[in-house]
């Protein structure tokens, strides 16, 4: 099957989705970021070698920490960086998408960095950039729709790998509005991928796709038989919007019952870590004693994604 | 016919190196091997000198100037200083010197650690053929190839190096 992110030599040419990449693959980029948390350590935060190179962030959709850290990973690889808030833009003028990506080609850019509401814009951008010849511009998936958010999946597997070091004897849970969650597709494609035997799916029927056990993901509604034994506590956010939306009863009845507490983090195992992409509401999907408890490994996420955003487009732009 | 040149013994090349070296410890030198021939002649050079010093090691995938040409190194490992570069006398060590580019980009990455005092580069051997203005401060060996071969350090299980000859 053609992979759009790989070219014919099976390297990495665009990161769309986790879906489809080897292992080979994730572990070169899992290893390059680790060569990158060295660089973020030093004095000087900055290596040569997209000096020259031209990186557009083009956010079509609101994002504060993914923007950021695109954004240093970018200036930490030497690129210039341009960032476009289309939603202020052309686009409110009318203009398409693929003429935007056209009128950004002429300004001679290198590589997209692409944040969209609808699920496979950057795709489409992806596609687009191989029938106009320009396979020297790169696209990197920030997030579209409810589809993907790679590099959010790729930092959480390196988060993983940090703590866990072997993703073959670990008991993985995802927990929350897993429907609407393209973090959740994300890191599910990619534990699989990792070899991860167990990845454990909790939230109501309400917010749990159908056919995640095609996937290979045990669901569970109840939350203490879900977290039992876990190694690792992926919390999602609940989106306010959802609440509203008749896909749940209150924020208090959803923290009873799917609430990251003190009380049910102990039924995962005694070094169990817990994630959460952010940001957080406290109090919904998650306790304070929690999110600022020895376990949490949230803000470490952070500066773990740095390293794999600069690690993503150092290999792709090298393509 | 320079396929048949004897290949010497890299351990002994090694302790020649070491002293050479020697007379430079009143400096106090720290070490920085370039990966992966290059680290581990750093490290039997530490073992050989007596010094007590963890060495640096210097990957420089990302200082490279082929990146356009080439893309990232797939398997590039993490650079690691664990000593100050300000001010220290440091002395890089690579397998071999050929074209000079490896040294230019230990050189640049060196100095985004600090301004070391100075640089002085030890190789164990030295093919010619340089691209930039680079000469080894030491070397152990004197060599000429052919542009197709690649002289490799290799390293067995129980840690001994050794030199090959592959043909590209």
């Amino acid at each position: 099957m053609h992979n759009p992110q790989l070219n014919k030599d099976g390297q990495l040419i665009h990161l769309l989705s986790t879906e489809g990449l080897p292992r080979a693959v994730l572990t070169q980029i899992l290893d390059t970021a680790e060569s990158f948390m060295e660089v973020s350590a030093r004095e000087v935060k900055k290596v040569p070698l997209l000096r020259g190179k031209s990186i557009f962030n083009l956010f079509f959709e609101n994002s504060t920490r993914t923007r950021t850290t695109f954004e240093i990973a970018a200036k930490r690889l030497s690129a210039d960086v341009i960032n476009l808030d289309i939603n202020k833009s052309s686009t409110a003028k009318g203009e398409t998408l693929l003429d935007t990506i056209d009128n950004l080609c002429a300004m001679d850019a290198n590589l997209f960095v692409v944040r969209h509401a609808s699920s496979g814009a950057p795709y489409l951008i992806a596609e687009h950039l191989q029938r106009i010849g320009r396979d020297d511009i790169h696209v990197v998936n920030a997030g579209d729709g409810r589809h993907a958010h790679p590099t959010q999946g790729l930092l959480d597997m390196y988060t993983i790998r940090h703590y866990k070091k072997d993703f073959t004897q670990l008991r993985v849970a995802i927990v929350g509005d897993i429907l609407h969650s393209r973090v959740a597709r994300s890191d599910i494609h990619a534990l699989t991928t990792l070899g991860v035997p167990e990845v454990r799916a909790i939230g109501p029927e309400t917010l749990l796709p159908k056919h995640l056990d095609k996937l290979g993901v045990h669901v569970f509604h109840n939350m203490e038989e879900g977290l039992k034994d876990c190694d690792v506590v992926i919390m999602l956010r609940l989106q306010n919007e959802r609440m509203n939306g008749a896909l749940l009863p209150s924020a208090g009845e959803y923290f009873r019952h799917y609430g990251l507490t003190p009380q049910k983090l102990a039924l995962a195992k005694p070094d169990a870590i817990v994630m959460h992409p952010g940001p957080m509401n406290r109090g919904v999907e998650i306790h304070s004693a929690v999110a600022d408890g020895p376990q949490a490994v949230i803000l470490p996420q952070v500066t773990f994604g740095i390293a794999v955003r600069m690690a993503v487009m150092g290999i792709v732009a090298g393509n | 016919m320079s396929n048949l040149i004897p290949l010497p013994d890299a351990e002994a090349q090694c302790r020649q190196l070491a002293e050479l070296i020697r007379p430079q410890l009143a400096k106090n030198p720290a070490l920085v091997g370039i990966f992966s021939g290059g680290a581990w002649i750093a490290e039997r050079l530490k073992q050989l000198l007596g010094l007590s010093e963890e060495i640096g090691l210097i990957d420089v995938s990302f200082y490279r100037d082929d990146f356009s040409a080439k893309g990232l190194h797939p398997q590039c490992r993490p650079t690691v200083i664990p000593f100050d570069v300000e001010g220290r006398h440091i002395i890089l060590v690579d397998d071999v010197l050929y074209t000079g580019r490896t040294t230019r980009a230990a050189i640049n990455e060196l100095f985004d650690y600090g301004r070391p005092a100075a640089v002085e580069l030890a190789v164990l051997a030295d093919r010619g053929g340089r691209e930039l203005p680079v000469a080894a401060t030491w070397g152990a060996w004197e060599v000429t190839l052919e542009a197709g071969q690649n002289l490799v350090l290799a390293r067995d299980d129980h840690g001994q190096l050794a030199w090959r000859l592959e043909n590209a």
